[in-house]
């Protein structure tokens, strides 16, 4: 807990003369989750882009501190040593889990990839690994040779997590991970994220644009306007006493059940 | 011959490809791309191949061609007469006799020399291809040497089959670095790869590339530790010559299931029965070619 | 332990032509190790807004709110999420939970938290939730069906798992039956015993009564 997981000062991106996202700052600790909020065109997924180092950024500085002290300035970094740091430090969730799953591979290839890509020979010790992370998202340990093809959305969806977790990562970008599915399927998979995020002491970026989602899993919450924070804090605090006329907007017009 | 330059290609095509085989032979297993000439054969019949023999070629070389390990298939027979014809160069059907061997699908049973060249014909040079369609993907992944999709393959095939069932185009790694499809030879055919005298090249017409393997290069193939690569062959011996260290062809001999196993390779198969040795099925007195 | 200084508080409803609402000034007031301090007042006059600065779910406009040795900033947030994981409980008048999952990790969350493990975390929120009465059947179903008093029992029990030196308590007995009411007030006088500093608000006049030090009418403080 001593260091900064992240550290993102002044972060900038333009898209031509439109703003992608301009002025954000904050810092990230070891085990803590942010939530970035905000309606499409926010700048929000550009934001997350940006720190996974799939989008360039303009301007600013990200400073992300690997497993041995060591501080990388991700921007700066050679495409080696981003995609070394996407297979070794970070996950990255999407939306669609087809964007982060192969569909005709199985389940298992699927899960165990992440971990022949680091290197393992063992395909008994792949497999068991592969087995455990299907229970730890419950999915049905004999589905281990189906490709996600024939999986139902929210089966493709823990499966992209299962994935993105077997390597243990530190930080996970996850991009609206609950979007476009069930209620039922979405209460299990916070659940699931909220255990292993405490289990496994993992710090995250969430960004959705669903507040339940982020009341539920985020610490701390950034709301983003036109590209710029416009207001961040403690989730609840934000939530419950917005400051800002786009927070309070926002938070006002959610539909209560 | 005249009309046509001296093994068929005009010097500046030479040139190119010969630029592109230095490339190749000092990045072992890299894919070096060249500016593939149209042929006078189809893609598919070892257009990239041919243009890599031509360029290799000189007025001394004698050329073989084999095609499934067989010197009399459609396919050898025209390239050889080929070259024959456009660099009147001598041409043979023994292995040992040959300088140069242009090759699709095999690697000849007979110990190659360090003065030989062997020639492979490529039909898909990218091992990621039915991985990761995107070509500047694979450009990637072999620039980072991010394999771990190679082996995504083989535990695809151990979970499905209990077994890696892949049985051609092989892959292997380069002196621990590059991931190389070595054409679509059996996996029997893997083993004399690796730290082969000779040296291989390998020509993809239609993808436009070229790679190598030096002489004396380490070419291991992809397993798994508790699935280690195993080189198998039909387990009989040949029917004509017996020979029990070589890769069987399946031949269909009537419409009642009955069929034999004999040599693939050809020369190696007739060069064992002029020695005497004779297969269950061997004719009891034949004539061999010379 | 708890310790409020001329605190001030104001909506401002920037969608509402910037109507700007004073609902807190000039608050102090203290809380001691031990002591039991109900909030009194109208229905209206901001105890729930007191307690919720004081729980840093709202911000205050001006003066200092002090748990311990630690200054309240909602500017950082880290300290408080410390704050609250290690030194300032709280039970709100409803359970707020992921849906489906199971009322024994319900309870025993704050625990997990602080890293203590699965089996001896659940096995204390267990001892809770059997002494407030929900049966051992409900445990591995989620709250979210449970009736109101139940679902407020299971929210006490996660309120009392771990041993907070701070405590804010939101209407702990309502709506509960008179034998949980009972067991609520054993919970709050034990952790008086154990040295909590504890702040609440009681609409049941006769549970004040009883475990109470002192009363704070919020009603003084109405701008």
């Amino acid at each position: 807990m001593s260091a900064p997981l992240l550290e993102v000062d002044g972060l900038r991106k333009h898209y031509g003369r439109r703003i992608g996202c301009a002025e954000v700052s904050f810092t990230l600790w070891p085990g803590e989750v942010m939530g970035i909020v905000g309606e499409s065109g926010s700048g929000k997924s550009t934001l997350l882009s940006c720190l996974a180092g799939h989008l360039a950024s303009d301007g600013g500085q990200i400073l992300y501190r690997d497993r041995s002290g060591h501080a990388h300035a991700v921007a700066n970094l050679s495409e080696a040593g981003r995609r070394r740091l996407a297979r070794e430090e970070w996950a990255y969730v999407h939306q669609n889990p087809r964007d982060g799953l192969r569909m005709g591979v199985s389940a298992g290839g699927n899960v165990g990839e992440p971990l022949m890509a680091r290197g393992q020979r063992h395909f008994g010790d792949i497999r068991a690994a592969a087995l455990d992370w299907l229970e730890r998202v419950e999915i049905a340990q004999d589905r281990i040779d189906d490709v996600p093809r024939d999986f139902s959305g929210g089966m493709q969806q823990r499966l992209q997590i299962a994935r993105s977790l077997v390597n243990g990562p530190r930080l996970v970008f996850m991009d609206e991970p609950t979007g476009g599915l069930d209620v039922s399927v979405q209460a299990r998979l916070l659940d699931l994220l909220r255990g292993l995020v405490r289990d496994l002491g993992l710090s995250a970026v969430i960004v959705t644009h669903d507040l339940a989602v982020v009341r539920l899993l985020a610490d701390r919450l950034m709301v983003m306007q036109g590209g710029y924070v416009v207001e961040s804090g403690l989730t609840d605090q934000v939530l419950d006493d917005p400051q800002h006329a786009y927070t309070q907007l926002l938070v006002s017009s959610v539909l209560q059940v | 011959m005249s009309g046509y330059n001296f093994a068929y290609l005009d010097e500046q095509t030479k040139r190119m490809i010969r630029r592109a085989l230095l490339k190749a032979v000092a990045i072992p297993g890299y894919q070096v791309p060249f500016a593939s000439r149209e042929m006078p054969m189809p893609y598919g019949w070892g257009t990239g191949g041919v243009q890599v023999t031509a360029a290799c070629l000189v007025p001394e070389d004698t050329l073989k061609v084999i095609d499934q390990g067989a010197d009399d298939t459609t396919n050898a027979v025209s390239i050889r007469a080929f070259f024959a014809r456009v660099a009147d160069i001598a041409t043979t059907e023994h292995t040992r006799d040959a300088s140069v061997i242009q090759t699709r699908h095999r690697i000849p049973e007979a110990p190659l020399r360090e003065d030989q060249i062997l020639v492979f014909q490529v039909p898909i040079p990218e091992p990621l291809r039915f991985l990761e369609p995107r070509e500047t993907e694979t450009r990637k992944m072999h620039a980072l040497e991010e394999y771990g999709l190679m082996h995504v393959r083989l535990y695809e095939d151990i979970a499905r089959h209990g077994e890696i069932a892949k049985s051609y185009a092989y892959p292997v790694r380069v002196e621990g670095r590059y991931v190389m499809d070595p054409s679509p030879i059996p996996k029997f055919d893997n083993p004399k790869l690796d730290d082969c005298p000779a040296l291989q090249l390998f020509g993809a017409g239609r993808e436009q590339r070229i790679y190598a393997l030096p002489p004396y290069t380490r070419v291991e193939s992809l397993d798994f530790e508790d699935y280690p690569f195993k080189a198998s062959r039909p387990d009989h011996p040949c029917a004509l010559c017996g020979a029990r260290d070589s890769y069987l062809d399946e031949v269909v001999i009537d419409d009642a299931g009955g069929r034999m196993f004999v040599c693939s390779d050809t020369d190696y198969c007739n060069d064992r029965r002029a020695a005497g040795h004779r297969g269950e099925m061997a004719a009891p007195f034949e004539e061999m070619p010379e | 332990m708890i310790s409020v200084e001329n605190v001030s508080k104001a909506f401002t409803l920037h969608n509402q032509g910037g109507t700007r609402i004073g609902v807190m000034r000039g608050v102090s007031m203290r809380v001691e190790p031990g002591e039991c301090v109900a909030l009194t007042g109208a229905s209206g006059a901001g105890k729930s807004t007191l307690m919720r600065m004081i729980y840093g779910n709202y911000r205050i406009e001006s003066g200092a709110i002090r748990i311990g040795d630690e200054v309240l900033d909602s500017d950082r947030p880290r300290a408080i999420l410390a704050l609250r994981r290690n030194t300032l409980g709280h039970v709100s008048q409803f359970l707020r939970a992921v849906p489906r999952v199971p009322t024994i990790e319900v309870a025993a969350e704050p625990l997990r938290m602080l890293g203590v493990d699965a089996a001896t975390a659940q096995a204390r929120a267990g001892a809770l939730l059997a002494r407030l009465r929900i049966p051992q059947t409900l445990w591995r179903l989620a709250p979210a069906t449970f009736s109101g008093g139940e679902q407020q029992r299971v929210n006490i029990a996660r309120g009392f798992v771990h041993p907070w030196p701070a405590l804010l308590l939101d209407e702990p007995t309502a709506s509960l039956d008179p034998t949980n009411r009972e067991t609520v007030l054993e919970l709050i006088s034990e952790a008086k015993a154990r040295g909590a500093a504890i702040l609440g608000i009681f609409h049941d006049a006769d549970a004040r009564a009883r475990v109470c030090d002192r009363e704070i009418d919020v009603g003084a403080f109405t701008p």
